[in-house]
């Protein structure tokens, strides 16, 4: 038996130890959000925030996830109400096939939580874990900063 | 220690970030597995009278955080932020890094440098060994049955006149390295070098110390014609392959030209 916190929900899981976290949130929680590339942490695709920290959920033991907050990309908006960083890849047309898209909108989520800097260099190497095989990457990073400097604008107009 | 002594055929697990490969690959089906990962005391950086030691299960994000690493030991520090991406980074450790003992290792050549020591431990005591003696082959290391590492002892060196780390890769994320170099050099007051250390990786079947370029330089005064001759010896300690991620005449040109400009002013 293994407690995860899931996208702020308390979720308990039986079954192998050793499932793939990546498994358990898709075939035992049915968050499907979350997709597999390459299962094997080159690609990021899978990446979700394991205690605030974005990991290859391909490579995650469910068992090390025990007693952990996991947040998948369910977590960030509804289909009717996107979060900002969503518009964001909406408005530069950030995404084609779609298979990357969750695992560079979590990888983009600890980036401009941890202060996210605007740089295009800087989102470049934040995101130099998560592969697109369709944009060539351009309109990902312009997304992502983007939202880096609406984030900024907000929390300067609140101070 | 106890429960590892009672299974000594067991695979240890840290991050996962290797083993997880493996295990989806279905390479270690009905294998135990000791997951090492609760170790709290394991995942510490404690500053020591004469350098720091850093848990085996310290990840590579964290030596990156590290404000007296990122001073002290900043080879190290630069090696860490080129393995795979954030995700693979906050998750491998330092001591799963030197356990899987790859040729490519993108730490060994800072830790070879910086003349790391790494203490084993296992249910009948501990050890300490060189860094140069845990590796005794490609993916090999000396390690016995039962025994697990605990942590690495780095002792701050001098500040060095100058230092230089370098991955050659296909990318910056998620590339294995074609050659990998750190190296830092002091001069004396007069401008000949006092004592210079220089590390390659990718480039045998473990990380190697350029011993011989290290003798010859001591003494000399960098320059073009220095950084050529020192070149000319670099093959002593070294011998690349041609495999599936470069060629040995490609690995030995670039790692001469990185030496060469390291020597060069």
């Amino acid at each position: 038996m293994i407690d995860i916190t899931v996208n702020g929900k308390k979720r308990r899981y039986r079954g192998p130890a050793f499932k793939r976290l990546l498994d358990v949130l898709r075939e035992d929680f049915g968050l499907t959000g979350t997709k597999e590339g390459c299962g094997e942490g080159e690609c990021g695709a899978c990446t979700v925030l394991l205690d605030g920290e974005p990991v290859n959920s391909c490579l995650v033991p469910v068992a090390q996830a025990e007693g952990a907050s996991v947040e998948t990309v369910e977590s960030l908006g509804a289909a009717t109400r996107l979060s900002p960083l969503q518009e964001a890849f909406l408005d530069r047309g950030a995404a084609q096939c779609g298979i990357c898209t969750p695992g560079m909108l979590m990888t983009a989520v600890a980036h401009l939580r941890s202060g996210g800097s605007a740089d295009p260099k800087s989102v470049r190497t934040a995101l130099a874990g998560n592969l697109c095989r369709c944009t060539g990457y351009q309109h990902i990073v312009d997304a992502v900063v983007d939202a880096a400097n609406r984030e900024r604008k907000r929390s300067s107009r609140a101070r | 220690m106890t429960l590892y002594a009672e299974n000594p055929g067991a695979v240890p697990l840290a991050g996962g970030t290797d083993f997880m490969v493996a295990w989806n690959a279905g390479l270690f089906y009905v294998k135990t597995v000791l997951d090492l990962s609760r170790l709290e005391s394991w995942k510490r950086i404690a500053e020591t009278k004469t350098g720091a030691r850093i848990g085996a299960l310290v990840t590579h994000g964290e030596i990156q955080r590290h404000p007296r690493i990122r001073k002290r030991l900043p080879l190290l520090v630069e090696a860490c932020a080129t393995i795979g991406g954030q995700q693979i980074q906050v998750r491998g450790t330092l001591g799963g890094n030197i356990a899987n003992a790859s040729p490519a290792g993108d730490t060994f050549p800072p830790l070879a440098v910086y003349e790391a020591r790494v203490r084993l431990r296992s249910a009948a005591g501990s050890r300490t060994l060189a860094l140069r003696d845990v590796f005794t082959g490609v993916k090999k290391t000396a390690l016995h049955d039962g025994e697990l590492i605990e942590f690495i002892e780095i002792d701050f060196p001098r500040a060095p006149s100058r230092q230089i780390f370098r991955k050659v890769g296909t990318r910056a994320a998620s590339a294995i390295s074609k050659t990998v170099a750190a190296g830092l050099l002091w001069l004396s007051s007069d401008g000949r070098i006092r004592e210079m250390r220089f590390a390659l990786g990718s480039m045998a079947p473990t990380v190697r110390r350029l011993l011989a370029v290290e003798a010859f330089l001591a003494g000399k005064k960098p320059g073009p014609r220095v950084a050529d001759e020192a070149a000319d010896f670099l093959e002593r300690d070294v011998s690349p392959i041609d495999d599936l991620r470069s060629t040995r005449a490609y690995r030995l040109a670039v790692s001469k030209n990185l030496l060469r400009d390291f020597l060069r002013t």
